[in-house]
């Protein structure tokens, strides 16, 4: 069993000095988007924490999530902060497998009943009772509806776990669906991203351990300090949004120039995440900083939204065709008519009676 | 629905029933106009219905009469939002980057701060033209329910716009799905309204010169 | 060999702006002002801040070296620098791999995390007598 006692006796034994937790506060402040003075708090408050378990599930995915994870490029912080919480199952980071693995997650739900943090990644298909993933014989589903049962919180990790993400996009063969359809009696984050921002799935962590609740969170039910703005209100290419400066194609004057990238398709406009100021791979940059729009990873549905590269402002379906279609059904309908009255205007003159406004079709 | 799902449902769906109700209703009203079962004229005429009527689309469009001063406030405020709405619509490069989509060509833009005295100076003579009619015993006594209506449809699309442009207001997926939402009621409405001027007033002139061009009898 | 060993050429780095740079030390001549005023230190998180590779070193540029420099070893470096205006820190922290864990500028008579901490002054006299005691 592991120990739950908390994180300052546990530094104190490793030896680590109150001025390294000082700085390790600051960090953390600064990794949980809060600003800068809130590191004394912060350290009060990471004192008294105690050790939460984690239960990781991982269902249809391609465990880009959990690579981002590990990539994350803060390891002494990323260290710290797994040696503040307890990962008791993750099938893919777990040394144990098999019986042992099944076994090990069957415990902590059963200890912690009610404590512990379910985290989850993947979407989970429903058609056919959920036969298109299982794990060791049983279905997504069924994992996650009775590991949801014990969570304090689930914390849906990933645009696939949030919003149904490339599985769910069209047609869906699985009949994919997002943790927040299926589960509805629990507290649930959605840290949405394709991948996250491995520096946002451990913020939320650390949110959660050092102040033992939840982080506001928005109406997709995202943490706000991360996604209340959008790429585009934090971009640094915006200053040429503002002035109408636009790179036209990806290597013309305008994209050697940084000018803005929104008419080759950038959705950093409609797409709330951290990118512009938390930054990819250890801060060293985000995809508008590369010469690529924003894809809008971390919305709903941005695989079934059309293009990358069409400009938000353009049509997401023909219109060309409709427009064609609409001018000859009309068209149709004013000879058709305009013959009918020709007709009746005949047939009056025959009877010498009078033609009126009235009588045409209008 | 979320808001992402509203907003691809005004960008595709959305789009393509108003621009088919509009396209249907115009294309009708135009060619019903057209094919009118008009007589035949037998006679000959001394003048031509054809320079006349060209020539009075051009003068009713671009020479002004002498007015009065406020026939000439009515003038001014709206030309001044017919073009601004015009150089808008056509300039703005957001609105070129979906044309362009759409035609499958663009022109350049004009720059942002242009654009932006446009709007401001369109949105004013909007509001202006609106206390006028509102104020002025004569106009308002001509003005019914459709005429503060189309009003209204005609001014949301420019405001929604410029609060989009400028990030006032709700953030900009709900603001560009309001903007959508705006142009497509404008866009359903004008076949049935008297917005179906912006077609049919061309029409309209040609066949006031033709007339007064042509010099002779009809049989 | 970590990110920050791969080098990033900046072009231009001093003739072009796109005005996030001016609005910065706008806010940072207006904190130390009210900080000679009413004593209120602060702190800018850089790293919440929208800024290219590229206005990071102008912002290097504007606020320049001033007279002190000075290293930390907590859990990896730290490199406290005040800039050409005193009163105005940079602090950067790295983790042990030298990579940025936060990046501050603080408007201060000295960054707080340079001041010796009760507990390890506590825990180094402990050190200190048991060594005496030897
Ligand atoms: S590049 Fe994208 S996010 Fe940046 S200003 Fe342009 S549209 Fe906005
Ligand atoms: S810039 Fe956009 S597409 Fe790219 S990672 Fe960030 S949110 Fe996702």
């Amino acid at each position: 069993m592991k120990d739950h006692d908390t994180l300052e006796h546990r530094l104190t034994q490793q030896g680590i000095s109150r001025r390294s937790f000082l700085k390790f506060c600051t960090a953390m402040a600064s990794l949980m988007a809060l600003p800068p003075g809130t590191a004394p708090a912060i350290a009060a408050a990471l004192a008294q924490a105690k050790r939460p378990s984690v239960i990781w599930l991982s269902f249809q995915e391609c465990t880009g999530c959990t690579e981002s994870l590990t990539r994350s490029h803060s390891p002494t912080l990323e260290s710290l902060i797994f040696d503040m919480i307890s990962l008791d199952y993750h099938h893919t980071l777990q040394a144990a497998s098999g019986f042992a693995a099944e076994k090990s997650r069957e415990d902590a739900m059963k200890d912690f009943y009610g404590k512990y943090l379910l985290l989850v990644d993947g979407s989970i298909p429903t058609k056919d009772n959920g036969i298109y993933s299982t794990i060791a014989g049983r279905t997504n589903l069924d994992l996650l509806q009775e590991a949801a049962k014990g969570a304090a919180a689930i914390v849906a990790v990933g645009s696939c776990a949030a919003f149904g993400g490339l599985p769910m996009a069209k047609p869906n063969p699985t009949g994919a669906a997002p943790v927040s359809d299926l589960i509805k009696d629990k507290p649930i984050i959605n840290i949405s991203g394709c991948p996250p921002i491995p520096s946002v799935i451990t913020g939320v962590l650390a949110h959660y351990l050092t102040f033992g609740e939840l982080p506001a969170l928005d109406e997709l039910g995202r943490p706000k300090a991360f996604y209340g703005e959008t790429i585009h209100d934090r971009c640094y290419r915006r200053p040429f949004y503002d002035q109408g400066k636009f790179a036209k194609t990806f290597d013309d004057e305008g994209a050697r120039n940084g000018w803005c990238l929104y008419e080759l398709g950038c959705k950093g406009p409609t797409t709330h995440n951290a990118c512009a100021t938390t930054k990819w791979n250890g801060g060293a940059g985000f995809p508008i900083e590369a010469g690529h729009g924003c894809l809008g990873c971390s919305e709903p549905n941005f695989w079934d939204a059309g293009s990358f590269y069409t400009p938000l402002a353009a049509p997401t379906s023909n219109i060309g065709a409709i427009a064609g279609a609409a001018a000859l059904a009309g068209a149709a309908a004013a000879v058709a008519l305009s013959a009918a009255d020709r007709a009746k205007k005949k047939s009056l003159q025959q009877t010498h009676e009078k033609l009126t406004v009235k009588d045409i079709s209008n | 629905m979320n808001p992402q799902e509203l907003l691809l449902w005004v960008r595709g769906t959305g789009l393509q029933l108003a621009t088919a109700v509009c396209v249907l209703g115009m294309t009708y009203r135009l060619l019903h106009l057209a094919l009118l079962g008009r007589k035949k004229n037998l006679a000959e005429a001394r003048g031509s219905e054809w320079g006349p009527g060209l020539r009075t689309m051009w003068r009713r469009s671009f020479v002004l009469p002498e007015l009065s001063a406020r026939g000439k406030f009515t003038v001014v405020a709206g030309y001044t939002f017919h073009f601004g709405f015009f150089i808008t619509l056509l300039f703005l490069s957001q609105h070129i980057a979906m044309l362009r989509a759409v035609l499958g060509f663009g022109w350049p833009a004009l720059p942002h701060s242009a654009i932006e005295i446009a709007a401001i100076l369109t949105l004013a003579a909007m509001i202006a033209l609106l206390v006028h009619r509102y104020m002025d015993p004569v106009k308002r006594m001509l003005s019914g329910f459709e005429d503060y209506l189309t009003w209204l449809l005609t001014f949301l699309p420019l405001l929604s716009g410029f609060m989009l442009l400028h990030g006032i207001g709700p953030a900009y997926t709900q603001m560009l799905t309001l903007h959508l939402l705006s142009v497509e009621l404008l866009l359903i409405a004008i076949p049935f309204t008297k917005l179906a001027h912006m077609l049919t007033t061309f029409s309209a002139r040609w066949y006031n010169g033709a007339f007064a061009g042509y010099k002779g009898v009809k049989a | 060999m970590t990110l920050q060993d791969i080098a990033v050429k900046v072009e231009r780095a001093d003739d072009y702006s796109v005005g996030n740079i001016s609005a910065l030390l706008a806010e940072i001549a207006t904190l130390l002002e009210k900080f000679i005023a009413t004593g209120q230190s602060a702190e800018i998180d850089l790293k919440s801040l929208p800024m290219g590779a590229l206005e990071y070193e102008q912002l290097r540029l504007a606020l320049g070296q001033g007279e002190v420099a000075a290293n930390l070893e907590a859990i990896g470096p730290s490199e406290i620098i005040e800039t050409k205006y005193p009163g105005v820190w940079w602090v950067t922290h790295y983790n042990v791999e030298g990579d940025i864990v936060a990046d501050l500028i603080e408007i201060a008579n000295c960054p707080a995390i340079l001041t010796s901490q009760p507990q390890d002054m506590q825990a180094g006299l402990a050190r200190l007598q048991a060594a005496i005691e030897k």
